[in-house]
Parts: C-alpha cells; sequence; structure tokens
C-alpha cells in the first residue's frame, strides 16, 4: 500500500474533514462574535454605549413640576399621589426642552383610565375596578379628576 | 381583552395563560427527535448486542435515524423565527443555559455518531459504486468516498471496530438526545404538569418505544414495496422487542401516574379534571387505551398464541400504527395539556389548531413527511439492502 497512513488512510481523511469543520468553526466564532462580548457579562458591551446614544425621551417629574406647579399639592390629596406625570401622560422631554415647540397631549380619560381600573377578579378587591357597560358615564373625566381620585364621584359644572 | 381568546377560557386564567406559546410545531420535536433516539437504538441492538436477528432493518433504522434527525430541528425553527439566528447559539452558547449546550449534544450525534456510523457501514458500497457508477454520480460517491478506494480486509475490519466503537458511544449519546427533550419539560418548576424528574425516563422510554415500531413500519414497507419477501424472524424480533421497550415505558408512566394520585399536591384536582375533560380524548382514549393498552395486548397476542404468518403480519401493522399514534398523543399531553391549565388551578383554556399558517397544521403535515422524503433520496444514495449488481460489475 503507497499511501501514507496505510489502511487508516481513509479514517485519517475523516478525521482531517472533522478537523477542517472545527477550524471552520472556530474561525466563524473569531468573525462573527462581535468585538467585547463577555467583558462584562453575556453580551456585548458596545450595547451599553449603543444605549446610551438614544435620545433621552422622559422629562421626569422635576421637570414638570417647573412649570406646572399647581399639579403637585392636588396630587398630594388623592390616590395617584405616587404615580409619577409620565405615566398618564406619555414621554415629554422634548416639551420640557422648549414647551414652545413640542405640546404635551392630554389623555383620552376613557381609554387611560380602564388601562389600570377595569375589572378583573385577579386584582386585589379594595381596587377600584369597573366594568365599563355598567359604570355610568360617557366620560370618566365628566365626574373623576384624576389628578384628585379621591374627591369623586360629583359632577363637575 | 381578545373576545376570541375570552371564549377559549373557562374559570380564571391569567392573562399570559390564555394563548398557548408551544403550538403544535413543539409537540412534533420531541416526537420526531424520539424516532431518532428509537431507531438509532434499534440499530444498536444488532451491532452492540448482537441480536442477529434485527440485521435486515440495521442500515435502514440508521438511515431513518438521519433523515428524521435532519428535520427535527426544523419544528423549533419555523416555531421561533428567524432560523438564522439559531447560529449565534454555536458561536457564543450560554452554560447555563440547557437549550444552548444541547446545541453541541446536536450537532455531536448528527456528524460524530450518525454520519459517521453509516459512512463507516457503507464504504464498502461507496467504493464499489464509485468504481461502477459513470458521469456526475461517479463524482458524488468519489466524493463520498473521500478519494481512498481501499476496501481491504484489513481496512473493513478497522471501519468495523470504529463502528463498533461508535455505536458504543453513540448509544449514550442517543439516551442524552433524548433524555434532554424530557429534561427541558422536567425542569420546569412552575408548572406541575411538566415538573418531574421521571419525565427524561418516560420520554427516553417512549422514545425506543416509536422509534422501534417506525422501523418494523418501515421495514414492513419496504419490502413490500420492493417485492422482497419479509423477513420473519426478523419482524418477529422486533415485535418482541417492541412489546418488551413497551411494557417498560407503560409501567413508567403507570408509576407517574400512580405517583400523582397518591401525593395529590395542590394541582392534582384541576390536573384530574383536565385529563377528565379536555384531555379525555387524547389521554384516556388515543394515549392509554388505543395507543397503548391495545398495542401491547396485541403484541403480547403473538407471544402466547402461536398465529399465522398473514395475522402476525397485520397484527404488527395495527400495533406499529397505534403505537406511533399512542406515542404522538403522549407528546400533544405533555406539551399541549401544560398550557392548558391555570397556574392558579381554577381555569382552562383551549388551543386553537389553525391549517395553513406558519404554526398550523399544514406545516406540521409537511414537517412530519418531510423525513419520509429525505429518506427517499438517502435510500437512492445509499442503498440500505445488498447491491449485488454494484459487486458484480467489480
Amino acid at each position: 500500500m503507497s499511501r501514507l497512513f496505510g489502511h487508516k488512510e481513509h479514517l485519517v481523511r475523516m478525521a482531517g474533514l472533522f478537523a477542517a469543520g472545527i477550524l471552520v468553526f472556530l474561525l466563524a466564532r473569531a468573525l462573527f462574535v462581535p468585538k467585547g462580548f463577555g467583558t462584562y457579562g453575556h453580551y456585548r458591551a458596545g450595547a451599553l454605549a449603543d444605549n446610551r446614544a438614544y435620545p433621552v425621551k422622559f422629562a421626569g417629574r422635576d421637570a414638570c413640576v417647573e412649570c406646572h406647579t399647581d399639579v403637585p399639592d392636588a396630587l398630594k390629596a388623592g390616590k395617584h399621589a405616587r404615580i409619577r406625570c409620565e405615566a398618564c401622560h406619555g414621554p415629554l422631554a422634548a416639551h420640557a426642552q422648549d414647551p414652545t415647540k413640542a405640546k404635551g397631549v392630554k389623555p383620552d380619560p376613557k381609554v387611560l383610565c380602564v388601562k389600570c381600573h377595569l375589572a378583573n377578579v385577579a386584582k386585589p378587591q379594595g381596587f377600584p375596578q369597573i366594568d365599563p357597560k355598567e359604570h355610568l358615564g360617557p366620560n370618566c373625566g365628566e365626574c373623576h379628576d384624576p389628578h384628585v381620585p379621591g374627591q369623586e364621584p360629583q359632577k363637575k359644572g | 381583552m381578545n373576545e376570541a381568546l375570552a371564549a377559549a377560557v373557562q374559570g380564571f386564567m391569567y392573562p399570559n395563560e390564555m394563548e398557548l406559546q408551544w403550538s403544535i410545531l413543539i409537540v412534533l420535536y420531541p416526537y420526531i427527535t424520539g424516532l431518532v433516539a428509537g431507531a438509532f437504538i434499534l440499530a444498536s441492538l444488532e451491532r452492540v448486542f448482537k441480536v442477529q436477528a434485527v440485521k435486515p432493518t440495521y442500515r435502514l433504522a440508521l438511515l431513518t435515524a438521519l433523515a428524521f434527525l435532519i428535520v427535527a430541528p426544523l419544528p423549533l425553527q419555523l416555531h421561533l423565527g428567524h432560523p438564522e439566528r439559531s447560529f449565534e447559539m454555536y458561536l457564543t452558547p450560554h452554560t447555563s443555559s440547557a437549550m444552548a449546550m444541547f446545541g453541541f449534544v446536536y450537532l455531536w450525534y448528527l456528524m460524530a455518531v450518525l454520519v459517521l456510523e453509516i459512512w463507516l457501514d457503507y464504504r464498502k458500497e461507496i467504493v464499489l459504486k464509485a468504481r461502477s457508477s459513470t458521469g456526475p454520480m461517479k463524482a458524488v460517491y468519489k466524493v463520498l468516498s473521500l478519494g481512498v478506494d481501499d476496501i481491504s480486509e484489513e481496512a473493513l475490519r478497522l471501519d468495523d471496530k470504529v463502528g463498533y466503537a461508535l455505536t458504543v458511544i453513540g448509544i449514550p449519546s442517543a439516551f442524552l438526545l433524548h433524555g434532554y427533550v424530557g429534561f427541558i419539560f422536567g425542569s420546569i418548576k412552575a408548572n406541575p404538569w411538566w415538573s418531574t424528574p421521571m419525565m427524561p425516563i418516560v420520554f427516553l422510554f417512549s422514545a425506543i418505544v416509536s422509534g422501534i415500531a417506525l422501523v418494523l413500519l418501515m421495514y414492513m414497507a419496504v419490502s413490500v414495496l420492493k417485492g422482497q419477501e419479509i423477513d420473519m424472524p426478523c419482524v418477529d424480533t422486533i415485535a418482541r422487542y417492541l412489546l418488551y421497550a413497551f411494557i417498560i415505558d407503560f409501567t413508567l408512566e403507570g408509576v407517574d401516574l400512580l405517583h400523582r394520585i397518591y401525593e395529590a399536591d395542590e394541582s392534582f384536582a384541576s390536573l384530574d379534571f383536565m385529563v377528565h375533560t379536555k384531555l379525555f380524548v387524547s389521554q384516556i382514549l388515543l394515549q392509554i387505551i388505543f395507543g397503548g393498552l391495545i398495542p401491547i395486548g396485541l403484541l403480547a397476542l403473538t407471544q402466547m398464541v402461536s398465529l399465522s404468518e398473514k395475522a402476525r403480519k397485520g397484527i404488527y401493522v395495527l400495533a406499529g400504527t397505534a403505537t406511533l399514534m399512542g406515542i404522538f398523543a403522549m407528546r400533544w399531553n405533555v406539551v399541549i395539556g401544560g398550557q392548558l391549565f391555570s397556574k392558579s388551578f381554577l381555569g382552562y383554556t383551549t388551543y386553537k389548531l389553525d391549517f395553513a399558517t406558519r404554526e398550523g397544521l399544514l406545516p406540521a403535515i409537511v414537517l412530519l413527511l418531510l423525513p419520509f422524503a429525505i429518506l427517499w433520496g438517502l435510500v437512492k444514495l445509499l442503498p440500505p439492502w445488498h447491491d449485488e449488481t454494484a459487486e458484480k460489475a467489480v
């Protein structure tokens, strides 16, 4: 037998094929695994900088109360005291930056209120919840003031 | 709330439980993987445990295992979407994820065990075909032979030795392959229908049962299609092993059931209700009675009573088909059943099977037929039966 490995030639070639496969895998790893992967954890370190580069969308309550000075006092009295402004009004960083350029949109109470107050047996019994089909009034805002939810219900003039 | 979803719910369900996330494709995945493991274990009976009677099915079992293993990850790819991302699991695997680590088990089993074992077993025929064929097929066989046409006795003895070692390694690999599938369900501690250490063992034995049944039916079908006589001692032996494996599998599932009934933990009343209502057809009728007790009874009958060849053939076809249906029902009951009840144990939802959607019945049928198409191609390329014409040509 003239072959280098005698009767083992085919096995050596198959082993070579497997070795080549492993080599291709290692090359693919070197090529495709993003730089910085695993520096801080099982993710790409550069993802942190990417996230930081996103424009800030929320202004934060402190920015809101700088101008809307009357709302914090009203909120204090009600059950919504701990809810942040932008939880209901949406992200308003642009408005806080320049109120003349970007206006906040007043939320529609019919849509907004039921997001939390729609009846569901999974909610704690003490939590106020309604079935919109049975609950009176076409619009929550007519009887309830979302900034002071404890004072109602009473028809506004 | 989506009206259709709400209509599917009885009693109370948490919002994230109403819609099933794991569809029929996830039922197919353990089913197909199980067929692979079972077919391979049947093949190893001949190779390692020297059960000569099942020799005619050895190669068919290996090719069946390969055809089904190639299809095994496809239901997952279709379910998840973005198949290109699955490659990343190999590039940056997370060692704490069983699913990520299993990617390597799958690759090991496919390449190092099945492909290599088939190659070694067929090398003589590949070389002979490379010598005798013409045209593009000659090139194909030449590439498959890796350019080595040494089929001397010494070289073939070496192949046999390495092949034997591979089969020995292959058995625990096949156990790992399907044990994992049970493990992934058994380790979900939030779900009492799944969370039991019995799960990997039950999955493994049901895999063996389904794989043996599949090869039994395939062998009989192929023999009929080729106009060959069915080797009765061979099918009798396979049927006997099918019975043994089925008894173990059925007993294990029975022990699990008994344990659940006796333990009767806080989930029991809810699960018991589910088995008697929503899962009654698929669990009691299809899995336990028609897919378990009846095939076991039929197979046991062939062992106890002396029956004619024709009757035995009929019983094997019937028992094999019932077995495959029963094991499919078992996968269905695990995967779908595990998502029908609420973690609050106060409500149930319904699984709506679509037809021509990404996770509907149609792709499931296609995925279940695909391995047979692949197997047809494999059989054309590497006939599992003795090819006399090629040898004569040389």
